[in-house]
């Protein structure tokens, strides 16, 4: 299943957020979305997902989510949202109850996300006794579960600390590399995106228009953290976006 | 090259530490006061009774079968009332919380509710609901439904908007999502509304039954104040202040099983 942007524009009262966007997100990749901060990358991905409705244009999907999937376009998100009065195993299970997965066949689910998100053994644990990085294992778990088709990524790491957040990198080239998923990963760190994106899309900043998409070659398991590729390319994103995020930053916020 | 001393210590306080001896030593300390003044003379019988006499008082009403002869209907009355008044008040507070047509529609009516002492309105209620039972359940219903209902339309708004967010994403249900998210989210704020509730139902329960009932703690009270009893009043006072922390310790002992997630 492919998802496409079609011309999408999008207000905030009378503030241009986004501006005629076209976007194709092929299946097996990961797009990463960077721009600086108020671009609308978050909105973009809310547009994505259908928590929001476009001001103009439209988001299309192409051809039909795979067999067994039970949420085709499915988030993951900054602050975890796990539910804190539900064990580790019952955040997963909410999100197979209303499709009348219990008992064995949960259980089932259950266990096999875990074990590919290295949680096995913390099933029974609650919220508040995980640190941040498992929180987020945790949420990206439940997303698995739900065997989506396309994996919507709202700065996944930025709630964590930088040690974390490369222990988690290396979990996420790991789980696709295992079993490639469609992803947009939105973020506003270039060294997430370099080392995590088969294409990089630019955006400007407000009203984000589409700068440039950058492919990268590299397949993802092969990139490391000191790739002096990779460094040149940051060093080029950053270049392009610099203007830009200085500019963003002496907006005023509700001007 | 001057001599190095230690940076001095700024931090510390502003943070309540939980000492278990300290409530008990100052009411009993109260209470040997009082004892001793009482003893002594410098408190006259006209001002404060002694202690002891009213324990005394308080044996001998438990022993004679009158302190279960007052309690019983004092304690049906709280019980019928306030769990008429929650549940109504819990029902329309979510409702409120949920609904935009429903929050327009009622607040403003909540609000006008609300400060209108209630026990202004016990002879209404005695001709809508008649003398005995009815209008004293109906007072103590109405007493703790204005706060159940502000303090629940409050905890629903005050859930977490990602997490409703997240179960959206998911494709949760509607009913799913108020009875998986909104409803646990909001139960913190609706048990410590139940406090402030419970604790309006007693002072109502005692306005009720001092206005007319023939058994009862109110009655008990009211009439050992007519005849100027001051061990039988304070015996009153303190069942009162019992049933008081009887009912906190058991929303305590509420919140310990169905909050367990949070500590």
């Amino acid at each position: 299943m492919e998802l496409t942007l079609d011309r999408i524009t999008h207000h905030y009262g009378g503030m241009a957020v986004l501006q005629d966007i076209s976007l194709r997100i092929p299946a097996g990749e990961i797009l990463c979305v960077i721009g600086p901060s108020g671009c609308g990358k978050s909105t973009l991905l809310r547009l994505l997902g259908g928590l929001e409705q476009p001001g103009a244009g439209q988001v299309l999907q192409l051809g039909d989510p795979p067999e067994g999937c039970l949420n085709p376009l499915t988030y993951v998100f900054q602050d975890f949202a796990l539910l804190p009065w539900r064990t580790v195993a019952g955040n997963i299970s909410l999100v197979l109850e209303d499709h009348g997965i219990r008992g064995r066949a949960a259980r089932a689910i259950i266990d096999a996300v875990l074990a590919r998100t290295r949680l096995s053994g913390f099933a029974d644990a609650f919220p508040r006794q995980l640190s941040g990085g498992m929180k987020q294992r945790v949420a990206i778990a439940r997303a698995l579960a739900v065997n989506p088709a396309v994996m919507l990524l709202d700065e996944p790491l930025s709630a964590l600390d930088a040690q974390t957040r490369e222990l988690l990198m290396e979990d996420l080239v790991a789980l696709w590399t295992r079993q490639p998923f469609t992803g947009v990963y939105v973020t506003h760190n270039l060294a997430e995106a370099v080392r995590l994106g088969h294409r990089i899309a630019v955006l400007s900043r407000r009203p984000g228009r589409l700068r440039e998409v950058i492919r990268i070659d590299t397949p993802l398991a092969d990139r490391q953290a000191a790739d002096p590729a990779l460094d040149r390319l940051q060093t080029r994103l950053w270049e392009m976006m610099r203007e830009e995020a200085i500019a963003a930053d002496q907006e005023l916020r509700d001007a | 090259m001057p001599e190095p001393r230690p940076v001095p210590f700024r931090g510390g306080g502003f943070s309540p530490v939980r000492i278990r001896w300290a409530g008990p030593v100052v009411f009993a300390a109260l209470l040997a006061l009082i004892e001793w003044g009482t003893r002594a003379g410098w408190i006259s019988n006209l001002t404060l009774p002694r202690p002891s006499d009213v324990a005394r008082t308080l044996v001998d009403l438990a022993r004679s079968g009158m302190l279960w002869t007052h309690l019983a209907p004092s304690l049906t009355r709280l019980a019928v009332g306030s769990v008429l008044g929650v549940l109504a008040g819990t029902v329309i507070g979510v409702a409120i919380g949920l609904f935009s047509y429903i929050r327009a529609g009622l607040v403003p009516l909540v609000a006008a509710l609300f400060p209108i002492p209630k026990i202004a309105l016990l002879p209404l209620f005695v001709i809508w609901f008649g003398i005995d039972e009815g209008s004293k359940y109906a007072l103590i219903a109405l007493g703790t439904f204005t706060p159940t209902v502000v303090a629940t339309y409050g905890a629903v708004d005050n859930v977490d908007r990602t997490l409703i967010r997240m179960g959206q994403s998911f494709g949760l249900r509607w009913s799913s999502i108020v009875a998986k998210i909104v409803l646990p989210g909001a139960l913190p704020g609706i048990l410590s509304g139940l406090r402030v509730s419970l604790a309006i139902g007693i002072i109502l329960l005692v306005a009720a039954e001092m206005l007319g009932a023939e058994h009862g703690i109110g009655a008990y009270i009211l009439e050992a104040g007519s005849l100027y009893d001051l061990e039988r009043l304070f015996a009153g006072v303190v069942i009162l202040s019992a049933l008081g922390v009887v009912t906190s310790w058991g929303i305590g002992i509420l919140e310990r099983r169905l909050l367990r997630w949070r500590n």
